[in-house]
């Protein structure tokens, strides 16, 4: 029996209704949930897809949570993951679970010694982190950061390596405007103590997002590279977190003049707003066909 | 269905085209309305008489060909097909020159093409449409972008001859640019708009100079809506995550 050619298997919906959860923009997961639960009209292939693409998508686009009984929030990242649900929040020392699809912290519990660092790399972390924290509240009015050990968190002290993970969200979620927005920025450092160098990689991206009557969307990257010298924890920090202003700082910069190149130079390479005569087109030449030739001829363009 | 759209508004325009077969994939009973409302990136089919290129759209296709406005021909080949009247026609051939001549004025290059057929309620439908590539390696003048598509589609319903005409203009805009950046960065903005216009105009100066002025004029405001509202609260939104600062604070490194 011969069934329409475009009839879907279930595991086909699932990975399509997956592919719209993951490319929702910033803060729009949600949205997008409810409308494919309307067009899918399939709650047990809704529910899979959403439970696969969830943790894919909140992890990707480093979501906020915030921590039970209001005491901080949470940031979840690929680097902070535990396991499956479980997150560590290294700055009160706490091991977090999450609901993905529910987008909320279901508990969180204090961590275990061996959960966090060690004590010599803690004592770098912590300085880390207070240096970003100023940074961030500095720069950006809504932003959330945290500094996570990615790599050798159990070094007992001089003459090992090890690495951490600086990521700074900043997400602005205005639906009623029409418009929502985010911030990203993940920085690896790599501290080398063989060489006595730090690696610095970073990158940043930025998504726009404006729906009113229409949609148009944002969509800036950009990779940066950077080293300093390894030196006692505080001195790393400051040194670390100023690298990673000075880039921010020249990144925002680069941005603005892309903007501003975009009226005049950018654009015009579609569409001039007007034509080089500076006047608008002459239509009322049209009333016949052989004047078509005499448009020509006015415009100066040679047959 | 209307879940259907308010995901194509959600979706990045970068991959609607994805994103339109999904759902049509998903719900093929709404094929033809996700089709015709949802408008996608525009195909190009080369005139093998005149070697001009055309665009494809559903207002000049019939079955699965496509009649050339050059050649007024069907490409593949299609017998029994549907072609507009003489004397439509002699407007359609026409518009695409003069719509040509305004296109190479305000777009320095691209593709254009202009479709007319009759409709119910004795007037005519006709569809202007616009491709540019200004991509440096296409038509860009300016080598500016790295990729960078226009596209805009203009449908203009023509009621009854009267004492005036009414006109009414839906017209869409698709958009996408990539600056060139020599760094390892990219900055993408894409998006897609659509307004509407209706006038009603005396026929003194002919259907054509009526419509063209109307596009024109709508084209003016969609590119400047594009550049100041849309690309403008973007930038705002930018700015709102991280405010631009003039000093860079550099610590020597000891």
């Amino acid at each position: 029996m011969a069934e329409k050619e475009c009839e879907l298997g279930d595991e086909q919906k699932k990975e399509i209704a997956k592919w719209f959860l993951l490319n929702a923009p910033s803060g729009e997961i949600q949205y997008i949930a409810k409308d494919l639960r309307s067009v899918l009209n399939d709650d047990k292939v809704y529910d899979e897809a959403t439970s696969e693409a969830f943790p894919l998508y909140n992890k990707f686009h480093l979501i906020c949570l915030e921590l039970p009984c209001r005491s901080g929030d949470v940031l979840i990242t690929p680097y902070n993951e535990l396991e499956e649900n479980q997150f560590i929040e290294p700055r009160t020392a706490q091991i977090v679970t999450i609901d993905h699809v529910k987008q909320a912290c279901t508990e969180a519990r204090p961590a275990a010694d061996e959960e966090l660092a060690s004590p010599y790399v803690e004592e770098f972390r912590c300085a880390l982190d207070a240096e970003i924290l100023k940074y961030v509240e500095d720069a950006y009015p809504k932003g959330v950061c945290s500094v996570y050990c990615v790599d050798g968190k159990d070094a007992e002290g001089p003459g090992c390596n090890f690495e951490f993970a600086v990521v700074i969200a900043a997400v602005r979620n205005s639906p009623k405007n029409f418009c929502n927005g985010s911030w990203r920025s993940v920085w690896n450092i790599k501290f080398k103590d063989d060489l006595q160098v730090l690696e610095i990689k970073g990158k940043l991206q930025v998504d726009a997002h404006y729906f009113e009557e229409g949609n148009v969307q944002l969509d800036a990257e950009q990779e940066f590279q950077d080293g300093t010298i390894f030196q006692a924890p505080d001195d790393c920090a400051i040194s670390i977190a100023n690298t990673i202003r000075h880039h921010e700082t020249e990144y925002m910069g680069s941005l603005e003049a892309s903007y501003s190149n975009l009226p005049d130079t950018t654009f015009k390479d579609l569409r001039r707003k007007l034509p080089v005569t500076r006047t608008l087109f002459p239509w009322h030449n049209t009333l016949q066909f052989s004047l078509t030739r005499d448009i020509q001829k006015e415009l100066g363009i040679g047959k | 269905m209307e879940a259907a759209l308010g995901l194509m508004r959600r979706i990045p325009p970068k991959h609607s085209v994805t994103a339109l077969s999904a759902l049509v994939s998903l719900l093929p009973d709404h094929s033809s309305d996700l089709l015709s409302q949802v408008d996608q990136p525009l195909q190009v089919l080369c005139d093998s008489e005149s070697g001009k290129e055309f665009i494809l759209c559903e207002y000049n296709r019939d079955a699965d060909s496509y009649r050339s406005p050059w050649s007024n021909k069907y490409h593949p080949p299609l017998g029994d097909a549907l072609l507009p009247s003489d004397e439509l026609r002699k407007l359609e051939v026409e518009a695409n020159e003069v719509f040509a001549i305004y296109r190479d004025q305000y777009y320095e290059g691209g593709i254009s093409s202009v479709y007319l057929w009759e409709d119910n309620n004795e007037g005519f439908v006709a569809c202007f449409l616009i491709k540019k590539d200004g991509a440096r390696t296409a038509h860009g003048r300016r080598g500016y972008l790295q990729e960078g598509l226009w596209e805009a589609i203009h449908v203009i319903e023509v009621g009854p001859e009267d004492e005036t005409t009414r006109y009414c203009l839906t017209s869409t805009v698709m958009l996408s640019l990539t600056t060139d950046k020599e760094s390892s960065g990219t900055f993408n903005l894409s998006g897609s708009i659509r307004r509407q216009m209706r006038m009603d105009l005396p026929l003194a100066d002919g259907h054509l100079c009526n419509m063209g002025k109307m596009i024109e004029e709508m084209e003016g405001k969609l590119r400047n809506s594009l550049d100041q509202v849309y690309f403008g609260k973007t930038k705002e939104m930018v700015c709102t995550l991280r405010p631009p600062s003039e000093v860079v604070m550099r610590l020597p490194t000891s």
